[in-house]
């Protein structure tokens, strides 16, 4: 177990490292650096003045050397400064990782209340009308833009309170805060609830097969206490990596659906730092999220041994 | 006993024209849900080959007259803020959609499977490089991967493409590559290996074909969720440039402001976006229960 934990670290660390550079040399591989930007927008061509902001921002030096300092940076906590804003990335990135965060666990809880009981349901109604139902909304749930999910919870909102339910100002009670994160969360976590309720669904229906369950059965336990008790508990490891590989990816619904209801996270800053070639900032973003998501299947992993005592990892 | 390169490529049975009705209505019976999403994805298809004769405007010129003209009878779907059709655009946005769908995914797993094939048939160091890359495209969700891409790229039709096709890589090389690893050991590798067949022959006439149906169903799988990523790099405004009429481009940010005052432009190019990935998304698991039994639910 050890040495399988030591050995899963490393790749992690390599997997990090290999994203950096990707990342960093593909956001090099963009024509024009801010230095043009800025210039093609104010309409002036000045080549000493320019040569002097590229030299500032370092954008000077060969691709290795701003490689390297980059990194060199990361690891004192020195992300660099955001060119658009000139304030410190850190400073920047910092106050939006919570409300990300909270959206991200909203939606997860949200999909982890729907998807799985009605997973359940579905599997343990098979082919009845409540099942097609089921199925058919858990697929539409997949086929659903997240943006335009967004966008039809707006339109309803428009015509049955008229009002927006979009973010103007920082929330001031808990309350509101979870009123106003809840929508979008939702909007967010429909699909992934499709997705844990598919996964919930086929998972059940194998168990539910298994003599174990008919001996259960046979021994006159409860039909809740065989659905529940017996069979989810054995059906749920499956469903466990989907929910962790969905809470790692959940970034993709995120940054449309912060975009349409105008929520200050990370998700939207990334499409407003690629928009402006802010590198710091997407770079530093970019790091972050596959952390996040590398960090979260690490934990996946072992949460299985916890949750499965057959599963042992020797090595 | 048959030689060992005819048992091996044995050609696909070829049903006679005289049974294909049966068979044609077996696979109604079996599989409706496959069929009615494989008709919605014909639907698209068509509508995407005879835009032209199934639209009156067209789809990119503008008229300040019609500017977010209610839907009527010239206009069945209304006109966006520039007075253009938006049946016309969304019948020829499914242009841009299937094609960057289809291409997107046919890039994806030509690489994948390029990937995959080298990775599993020849192990090693190989091995262990090609599976540290898949690692770190599949560490970043497809979307952000997608993102950056395109912002490297730039905006344009084939970079969209490309954009998206890079994210979906690691998913095919994974499936190719264990399905490779298992086949390898197989007795008619060895047999092939034996009668002094070349190993790059080996792994495209012998190895390859047999990872074809898990491949085709993962395929599917990708082109829903390429269409489904061109929407949102397009909602985003980093994906097909305008004046290229792509449904998820219709639905740009300013979407929010027309919730209020002309809900027909966000509910139609959505419509069409959800429908087209739900048919991918039926047929993609008729497919599989097809194909992949072993898959089955």
């Amino acid at each position: 177990m050890a040495t399988y934990l030591i050995r899963r670290f490393f790749l992690m660390l390599l997997t990090l490292v290999g994203i950096s550079v990707l990342v960093f040399v593909m956001l090099r591989l963009v024509p024009g650096n801010i230095a043009d930007i800025l210039f093609d927008a104010a309409g002036m061509i000045n080549p000493a003045e320019k040569a002097r902001l590229e030299k500032d921002l370092g954008l000077d030096q060969p691709i290795a050397i701003q490689y390297v300092r980059w990194i060199g940076g990361l690891l004192h906590g020195d992300l660099g400064y955001s060119y658009v804003s000139e304030k410190p990335a850190l400073a920047e990135i910092a106050p939006r990782i919570p409300i990300t965060a909270k959206l991200a666990g909203l939606a997860l809880a949200f999909s982890v209340l729907f998807g799985v009981p009605l997973g359940v349901i579905s599997a343990v109604r098979q082919n009845t009308l409540l099942d097609y139902v089921l199925r058919v909304i858990s697929l539409s749930g997949l086929s659903m833009p997240a943006f335009w999910l967004g966008l039809l919870i707006l339109m309803a909102c428009v015509s049955w309170f008229g009002t927006l339910p979009i973010y103007t100002a920082p929330p001031k009670t808990l309350w509101d805060e979870l009123l106003l994160y809840s929508i979008p969360a939702a909007a967010v976590g429909f699909r992934s609830s499709a997705l844990v309720m598919r996964l919930t669904r086929s998972s059940m229906l194998e168990v539910l097969r298994q003599d174990y369950i008919r001996t259960a059965r046979a021994k006159g336990a409860s039909r809740r206490s065989v659905n529940y008790h017996h069979a989810l508990r054995n059906a749920i490891l499956p469903v466990v990596t989907v929910i962790g590989i969905e809470a790692a990816f959940l970034m993709g619904g995120l940054i449309v659906t912060e975009t349409v209801f105008n929520i200050p996270g990370v998700a939207r800053f990334l499409v407003e730092a690629i928009r402006w070639r802010d590198y710091p900032i997407v770079q530093n973003l970019v790091m972050f999220i596959a952390a996040v998501a590398v960090v979260i299947n690490f934990v996946v992993d072992l949460l299985y041994a916890v949750l499965d005592p057959r599963i042992k990892y020797a090595d | 006993m048959t030689s060992v390169e005819e048992a091996a490529v044995k050609p696909i049975d070829i049903a006679p024209v005289a049974r294909l009705w049966p068979q044609l209505r077996y696979v109604v019976t079996r599989h409706p849900l496959g069929v009615f999403g494989a008709a919605i994805m014909a639907i698209f298809v068509f509508a995407a080959v005879f835009a032209d004769l199934l639209t009156r405007y067209d789809p990119v010129s503008t008229n300040a007259a019609l500017s977010l003209a209610r839907p009527d009878a010239a206009h069945p779907l209304g006109a966006d803020f520039m007075g253009r059709d938006v049946y016309s655009r969304i019948i020829y946005g499914a242009r841009i959609s299937l094609a960057v769908g289809l291409g997107a995914t046919a890039l994806g797993c030509a690489l994948g499977v390029a990937l995959g094939l080298v990775s599993g048939f020849l192990g090693g160091w190989v091995d262990l490089v090609v599976q540290r890359l898949v690692d770190v495209m599949q560490a970043l969700p497809v979307l952000v991967l997608a993102l950056v891409m395109a912002a490297a790229l730039g905006p344009a039709l084939g970079n969209t493409i490309v954009a998206i096709s890079i994210p979906l890589v690691p998913y095919s090389a994974r499936v190719i590559r264990s399905n490779t690893l298992a086949l390898r050991e197989m007795p008619f590798v060895e047999a092939a290996r034996a009668v002094g067949m070349s190993e790059f022959r080996i792994a495209v006439r012998h190895v390859l074909p047999n990872t074809l149906a898990p491949l085709i169903v993962l395929a599917t799988a990708q082109l829903g969720a390429a269409i489904l990523t061109e929407s949102s790099l397009s909602f985003l405004g980093l994906g097909i440039p305008e004046p290229h009429p792509s449904w998820g481009r219709m639905l740009s940010e300013s979407a929010a402001e027309y919730v209020r005052v002309a809900p027909w432009l966000v509910v139609f190019p959505g419509v069409a976006i959800s429908l087209v990935v739900f048919g991918t998304n039926l047929l993609g698991d008729a497919l599989r229960d097809l194909l992949d039994p072993r898959l089955r639910d």
